[in-house]
């Protein structure tokens, strides 16, 4: 989609099509010829298993939709309904369920891979961008999607989440009740509000892939990144995507596959919850609400946060930091190869993060470090609740403390010249003298 | 390489931290270990015992059935493949003698075509299974205000499945000293709940379980088994475990025999396009 083409029509239609509407020309620049840099790992494999993670979605979720029916006193039938009576219904359902939690194990890896990297930096920047706004739109259509079942587990994950805006009220008084509401279109969670979530669910997986397309065209506009970070110099450090990337990723796609198929058919409850098997019914909520686990260390941080205002915007800020990360990160060394104090802060922060979603799974008066006991024999000591605090605090040092002060502080180790240098020298073990980096200069 | 071997490791790390994470943490609530009741179907390929979702079925239908409905169960799903009563003769569940004979002994509700007046007449297997009350108000009022629950996905929606299923059948003890029993309720070692409340004994003694409505049904030899199997308490606990396992999921099996098939063919694909990866970057040094 930019450069030189060198895409040459074939044939008389070609030509003639190609004066008229470029379609095979933009196909075979961007998927085709499009140089790709040679050192791609196996981390850059999931932006592939993603666009198929979301055909997957859109064509399950089509086809359950022709028998799915979204009114309250039929929808959870209607999904037994697929699972029992309609031709390989289970498996398309199946696929659709743990599809949903494919796709969000993909996309966290793909997010780790691009903060690992530096992939956000300039000139990556409105790529990055793209990818967090996919990203939000697969949360709302993750949520919107697991209310539709119509279980107890449903039912209760729409009534916390919607209820997050009533916070609102804190700030302006109405205002949280007037949104929630405007959300329900009732004074309750009902028929209504299922309605609309799955007009909602099948319309935001099209936007989401709009802007994939989006995300795509950026990423062809500045090319890969790469795992050394360094800019691609010369036609050396490339090679063509097809074949050399079409069968990379075709490899890794077939072996996140094997993972998925494992799940859909060996163990396809297996991150779902047995209350969701229960039809939902407002009068009886749930012993233990927990979301579905993608969600977890955020529910955590909401939990953490005594006040509930608060709470809901340190939840929400997580994730807006992500949009702000171009702009923290200051410093010149992309890949954290070469970071060798950045890489172990974000080591934490990947295990900060994995301990959230530990917390949010459990219950906030749980005990982690037992250090005494009540008259009833209950444990006490340090709470799950001051767990998720201590690390819900690393989390946000990280985006804005640790990123901004490393910019000026930290000593990088030697940058390779190019692509190739790592490569042909063997790992960059004997770099030429001139490769090493200078010590950072502020700014 | 080293970097797909990372990547693998991550995924299968992951994979373990998601089923960990998915297990839901313990509410206050408390109940004894499940008894588990070592069934063939629980394994990645395992099957079904058809003779015992035939003892299952019929626990069900002589017992459980006169308060619990399964709304979402057609007597056709008796007869279709992998069911209680599927027989390679008559593949059409619908035409099965067994599953017409099972339908045409029950009444259900009708409407008269001439009249419009109520009526009633013999089931088919296209009928679903009859509920034994009309309606929730008449399955509260017959049941002292408790609502027994439908069956129909019981054995996928409780914590442990079946082997709740198999070991609260049979979870009824005395209760012990000090636990006061309210009227109308039954103390079930498996059945979740906190019984601090209705405890006058050491506070960090109470006992597991909680009160359920349902009392004890199991006696030995309530129901006498066709195939002649001794009916203790433990084995109708058993059979009806399973038959509702399988009426939990009925296509559970053709499931795991499909997942055969597909993990096969998609192994065996990931090593051509590996072999293709390999080939044709045999010349670039990366």
């Amino acid at each position: 989609m930019s450069g030189h083409s060198t895409y040459e029509p074939k044939t008389g239609f070609e030509r003639w099509l190609d004066a008229r509407l470029p379609i095979v020309r933009i196909a075979y620049d961007s998927a085709i010829d499009f140089p790709t840099p040679k050192n791609l790992n196996y981390w850059w494999t999931f932006g592939g298993i993603l666009a198929v993670c979301l055909m997957t979605q859109i064509v399950t979720g089509v086809i359950l939709a022709m028998h799915y029916v979204p009114n309250g006193d039929m929808a959870f039938n209607s999904v037994e309904h697929i699972m029992r009576d309609v031709n390989y219904g289970w498996m398309i359902r199946y696929i659709h369920a743990n599809g949903a939690s494919m796709f969000f194990l993909a996309v966290y890896i793909h997010i780790a891979r691009g903060l690992y990297f530096g992939s956000y930096k300039a000139p990556r920047e409105v790529l990055w961008l793209l990818g967090c706004v996919i990203y939000l739109l697969m949360m709302a259509t993750g949520f919107m999607g697991y209310v539709l079942p119509w279980g107890q587990m449903s039912f209760a994950g729409a009534v916390v989440i919607t209820n997050l805006f009533s916070a609102f009220d804190q700030v302006i008084p109405g205002l949280g009740t007037a949104i929630t509401t405007w959300l329900w279109g009732g004074f309750a969670v009902g028929n209504a509000t299922l309605n609309r979530f799955f007009a909602l669910h099948y319309l935001l997986p099209f936007m989401i892939a709009g802007v994939v397309g989006l995300h795509i065209w950026a990423l062809h506009v500045t090319g890969n990144n790469n795992p050394t970070g360094v800019p691609v110099k010369s036609k050396a450090d490339t090679v063509p995507f097809h074949p050399y990337y079409t069968v990379k990723d075709g490899f890794a796609i077939v072996v996140f596959f094997i993972l998925f198929a494992w799940f859909v058919f060996f163990a396809p409850e297996a991150l779902g919850h047995t209350d969701n098997q229960i039809p939902a019914n407002p009068l009886v909520t749930p012993a233990h609400i927990v979301p579905e686990w993608y969600f977890l260390p955020f529910y955590a941080m909401l939990r953490a946060v005594p006040q509930k205002l608060f709470g809901v915007l340190t939840m929400f800020g997580a994730i807006g930091l992500l949009f702000a990360v171009p702009w923290l990160d200051r410093s010149p060394v992309r890949s954290m190869r070469y970071r060798p104090t950045a890489r172990w802060f974000f080591v934490l922060l990947v295990l900060a993060t994995l301990g959230l979603g530990w917390c949010g799974g459990m219950e906030p008066d749980d005990v982690v470090i037992r250090t005494g006991q009540t008259a009833n024999g209950d444990p006490t000591g340090f709470t799950v609740t001051w767990l998720a605090r201590i690390l819900t605090t690393y989390y946000y040092a990280y985006f804005l403390l640790v990123l901004p002060l490393l910019s000026r502080n930290e000593k990088p180790s030697k940058v390779p010249d190019s692509i190739s240098t790592p490569v042909l020298s063997g790992g960059g073990a004997a770099l030429p003298a001139g490769a090493a980096a200078e010590p950072q200069k502020k700014g | 390489m080293t970097s797909m071997r990372t990547v693998a490791l991550t995924l299968a790390a992951a994979a373990a931290a998601l089923a960990f994470v998915a297990a839901p943490a313990q509410a206050r609530t408390t109940q004894a270990e499940l008894k588990e009741g070592g069934w063939a179907f629980e394994s990645p390929l395992g099957r079904f015992d058809q003779a015992q979702l035939q003892r299952g079925y019929k626990v069900y239908a002589e017992v459980c059935s006169s308060c619990h409905s399964m709304n979402l169960m057609y007597y056709r799903n008796l007869c279709q493949q992998g069911g209680p009563f599927y027989d390679p003769k008559h593949p059409n569940p619908n035409e099965a003698p067994v599953c017409k004979a099972i339908a045409a002994d029950i009444k259900v509700p009708d409407i008269d075509p001439d009249t419009g007046d109520a009526t009633e007449r013999p089931a088919t297997p296209a009928d679903h299974f009859k509920a034994p009350y009309a309606n929730e108000a008449a399955a509260r009022a017959g049941n002292g205000g408790a609502l027994p629950p439908d069956l129909s996905v019981m054995a996928r929606a409780r914590e442990g499945g079946a082997n709740y299923i198999y070991s609260l059948l049979q979870g009824y003890k005395d209760e012990p000293h000090g636990l006061t029993v309210p009227d109308g309720k039954y103390y079930n070692i498996y059945y979740p709940g906190d019984l601090g409340s209705a405890w006058s004994g050491p506070k960090d003694k109470v006992p597991v379980g909680g009160f359920i409505s349902m009392p004890f049904q199991l006696v030995e030899g309530r129901v006498t088994f066709d195939d002649g199997t001794k009916s203790t308490t433990d084995q109708m606990a058993k059979d009806v475990a399973a038959f509702l396992a399988w009426a939990a999921e009925p296509k559970a099996e053709e499931r795991k025999q499909t997942g055969l098939a597909v993990m096969a063919y998609l192994i065996l694909f990931a090593g051509v396009l590996f072999l293709s990866y390999k080939r044709i970057w045999r010349n670039v040094e990366h």
